[in-house]
Parts: C-alpha cells; structure tokens; sequence
C-alpha cells in the first residue's frame, strides 16, 4: 500500500516520517504519474496560498480532484485542511479549494504564530491515551454540514464563530487543523492509513482494518 | 535539553501551551519547500504573497542598499511592521540587531511571526546573542558552520539560515556555508561516541546537541538557507545541496521584473530536482539584480556574530 504526501511545498518530511514509523511506503507526489501510485494523499501544512498555487502551476488541481471524486482517501492536516474545505473565509481571491468536504473554515483562526499552541485531545477513535494537539497558525473549522463526523473538539474555550471541531471525517475525507505529524504519535496516521486499506469503516472496525495493514512499529 | 520538552507522550496538561520549542519550530516545519522574501513596504508584500511566497522578511533597507549605503542598519520602524501584516495573510518575519534583546521585545510586542537575529544590521552586542528562550516568538539565526548553528540552537532559536553574503546577489558563500553545515553533519553521522566529545570540543557546540546530530543525522531544527540567491537555477542549487526553503533578499526586488521572478524563483524552489521546470520558469525574466564579485563586497557580513 502506498501513501502519496503531496511534496509541492510543507510539511512533507515529518508525514513521511510518521509514514515510514507505520511501515507504510510513502510516495512523494510532485506530478500525476507519482500520484497515479498512490492509493491514498496525504495533504500537509504548509502556506495555503503557496499550495494553492503550485497545485495549479503543476497541473496537480485537477488529478487530485479527479482522484478523491473517484474514491482515493486523503488527509489534510492544517494547510491540507482549508485546501479540501468547500469554504474559506478570509482566504484570498485566487485561492481555490478543492472543495472535497462540506465544512467552512477561517484562516489564522485563532490569531498569530504568538497565539500557536499546544494542547491535550481527547480523541475517543484513538482510545483512552490523549492525543497531543500541535496548533500552528491553525484554522478554525466555523460550520460543518450534516454528516461531517467530528472526531476530536477542542477542550475548554474556543475562538469566537468557532465550532470547537478540530478532526472530522466525511467518507474517504479525513481532515485536522493540528498537526499530528509534529510528535511522535502516529496513531492518525494509523487511522488514516486504515482508511486508504480498507473500504471506509466504522471507528471501532478501524482499529481492527489498520492492525492487518500497518505493523504497529513506533507505537 | 529545554526544547526537547515540546511534546510529552501520555503526559496531560489541563491549560493549552503558547511558545512552546515545538510550536516555535514547527511553523519553520510549514515554510518548508517555500521562498521567504525581503519586503520594504506593503505594495513589495503583496508582489511576494501573490507570486507564491511563504512568508515575508519585513525591512527598511534591503541588504544590497543597506551594503551600499553604509551606516548603521536597525530594526524597521514598527509602523512599516504593521502596514506589511496589515496587507498580507501570510507569516511576517523582522530583523532585531545581533544582541539587542531589546529591539527583539518590540517586534514581539508587535506581534510579528519570526524575529531574525540578523548580521545584515549592525550588530548591537560583540560578545552575546540574544537570549532566545526568553521568548515567545521563535527566531532564526544565520550560521557559516555546523558549531555556529548549534551554539544558537544551544541559544534557542528554533530555524537556521545558512549566512550566504546577504545583497551581493553571489551564490558562493552560500554553497561554501551550506557545504560546510551538512559535511559536518555527515561527518558526525559517521562518528563513533568517543570522537564526538572531540568534535564538540572543535565545534564550540554542547555535546549534547552534537550527540543529537550525530544520531539524527540532522540539525534538530530545519536549516534554510540565505544570501546570494538571485536567480531560480540559485535556489534549485541549494535545494538541491540540502537547504530545506530559502530566503530570498535583494534578489527579488533588485531585478527587472520582480514580480515575474518571484514566481519563478517559487516553481523552482518547489520543483529544485526537475530540470525541465526550472529551464522553462528561468525563461525570459529579464536582467537579474547586478549583484557583486567577491573582491568588490567590502564588508563581510557573515563575519559577524560567533
């Protein structure tokens, strides 16, 4: 099973890291040929703006949009997050999302990199241990459409118009405004690489899907 | 070491966690791939947030004026500061002094998003950098070698920038730094444990950081690398040589047509291993900045700071 991380500009190396822990074989997408081996995408943080262009300029948009119309799974962490939203606020003009899960989300949500944390989820998909949230520059998710499933909210207060929602899933979707690559817990990543394993699954038959697929090494 | 303890497994905090060394260094983690461009003013900001740019160095002078014009070179007035965050959404970054902890507390009291220690202005303290765990913002340092970039890890900062020689428009001490970086690196990577208390010893650096390096086979924080990049085949060099983003200063706005080069300096820094891109983005740019042979630098900026 081969994971793409979308290598035009990001994160990219700490996802294959986490990747690579999993035992999963990472591919480093960069053009449609790399992409057509992937069976899932992961999409990093990243400048979104910048992403949003190069995923233009390289002629990406379209193959990856193609791809998870026809059912390939991805996963947007941050950056990833507000390209795969249907709606950005306060994003620019010529930023277009790819538009793949009905939630609307507001950049820089929560302020400047001075107001960046960090802090403990409670992720009940990933069981008892809490899950440390690395929030960089992070969007806010401001509505999620009926269906959207919320995995993870944050704990305590939330920036105003925020729905609190910091991981949620629609089918094959799987998107956060943190950043699970930045520790060395790749228990999302584990969910996620269950998803790309399997036809889309409930919680609980998750756990059961990623065992078979992923040795659990660096867990 | 202190900015080891960004993330605790299993470990549960009640309040959420602001300025921690893994918030600091992973927002260098997200410039990674990009191009952060030196601005001057709002309209320059914009130019380089359109043309792709990660973020934006805000300052009064770019290094190529700051090398001709001579004088002392400060930290931008904060007025500048804000009319460039104002006028993009992306990170924006300033130079404070070398030493001059006191200019760095203004720009976090502004609010910028990375404070750059630099030696493109005039250094304030000849023996001390600042004492960057002392701060929430996060900073990057320059550094011409693997011990330089340790003793200011050692020193908090959370990104290194390879020095280059900032407004020559000269690749060469880029690739002699970079060079420099990442054969250490490679040589420590080799190393058995008892040569690595000599080589930190030789470093300058804390043996403890070298034995990170030694084990990791990498600097614990991302290394970018600046000073000299005019041109895209520039930044497809360095990427190529290991830099993981770049900085781009006087290179930018001192040619023909910066807008257009902006850009193609981005595709190239994204696509550093396909020739093919880099050939058709480094197509009719026009005139590149002039920029400097090395008998004609005078200063060397990359002298300062230790």
């Amino acid at each position: 099973m081969n994971i793409g991380v979308l290598d035009l500009q990001g994160d990219v190396s700490r996802h294959r890291a986490a990747l690579l822990s999993l035992a999963c074989d990472p591919v480093l997408v960069r053009n449609a040929r790399q992409l057509d081996d992937s069976d899932g995408l992961i999409i990093p943080g990243g400048e979104s703006t910048a992403l949003s262009l190069l995923l233009e300029s390289s002629g990406l948009r379209s193959a990856v949009t193609e791809r998870i119309g026809s059912g390939m799974p991805v996963f947007g962490t941050c950056a990833g997050m507000i390209l795969l939203a249907t709606s950005v606020l306060d994003g620019r003009d010529d930023q277009l999302p790819l538009g793949m899960i009905d939630i609307t989300v507001r950049r820089n949500g929560y302020g400047r990199q001075l107001d960046s944390f960090e802090t403990d989820l409670r992720i009940a998909a990933l069981g008892e241990d809490p899950f440390r949230g690395v929030f960089i520059r992070a969007p806010v998710v401001v509505d999620a459409a009926d269906g959207v499933e919320v995995l993870a909210s944050l704990p305590g207060e939330c920036p105003a118009g925020s729905t609190g929602a910091v991981l949620l899933r629609r089918g094959g979707i799987l998107v956060s405004s943190f950043h699970p690559e930045l520790t060395d817990d790749a228990r999302i990543h584990s969910l996620f690489a269950g998803m790309v394993a399997g036809p889309v699954v409930t919680d609980r038959a998750t756990a059961a899907v990623q065992e078979s697929t992923c040795s659990k090494r660096g867990i | 070491m202190a900015f080891m303890s960004g993330v605790h497994e299993g470990q549960e905090s009640i309040a959420s966690l602001t300025g921690t060394f893994a918030v600091k260094s992973g927002l260098a983690d997200m410039l990674k791939g990009g191009v952060i461009m030196d601005v001057v003013d709002a309209e320059q900001a914009r130019i380089a947030e359109d043309a792709g740019s990660v973020a934006v160095m805000a300052l009064e002078r770019v290094p190529a004026d700051i090398r001709a014009e001579g004088g002392v070179a400060r930290m931008s007035d904060p007025a500048l500061i804000r009319e460039i965050q104002d006028a993009v959404t992306i990170p924006v970054m300033a130079k404070a002094r070398i030493g001059h902890f006191a200019e760095a507390q203004i720009l976090q009291a502004l609010g910028v998003d990375y404070v750059d220690e630099s030696e493109v202005l005039t250094p304030a303290d000849e023996a001390n950098h600042i004492d960057k765990w002392a701060f929430k913002v996060p900073f990057v340092c320059g550094a011409t070698n693997l011990g330089e970039a340790l003793r200011r890890i050692a020193e908090g900062a959370a990104l290194i920038r390879s020095k280059g020689e900032a407004g020559t428009g000269n690749i060469v001490e880029a690739v002699r730094h970079l060079r420099s970086i990442i054969g250490d690196i490679r040589r420590l990577s080799v190393s058995d444990r008892a040569q690595r208390y000599a080589m930190a010893k030789d470093l300058g650096a804390p043996a403890e950081l070298v034995e990170m390096v030694a084990v990791s086979g990498w600097l614990p924080v991302p290394l970018f690398c600046a000073g000299g990049i005019a041109t895209p085949a520039d930044g497809a060099l360095v990427r190529q040589l290991g830099a993981e983003a770049i900085f781009v200063g006087s290179g930018i706005f001192k040619s023909a047509d910066p807008p257009h080069r902006a850009r193609a300096i981005v595709e190239a820094c994204a696509h550093y291993s396909d020739p093919e891109i880099v050939a058709k983005v480094s197509t009719g740019l026009g005139e590149p900045m002039r920029g400097l042979d090395q008998s004609s630098y005078g200063t060397l900026l990359a002298e300062r700071g230790w």
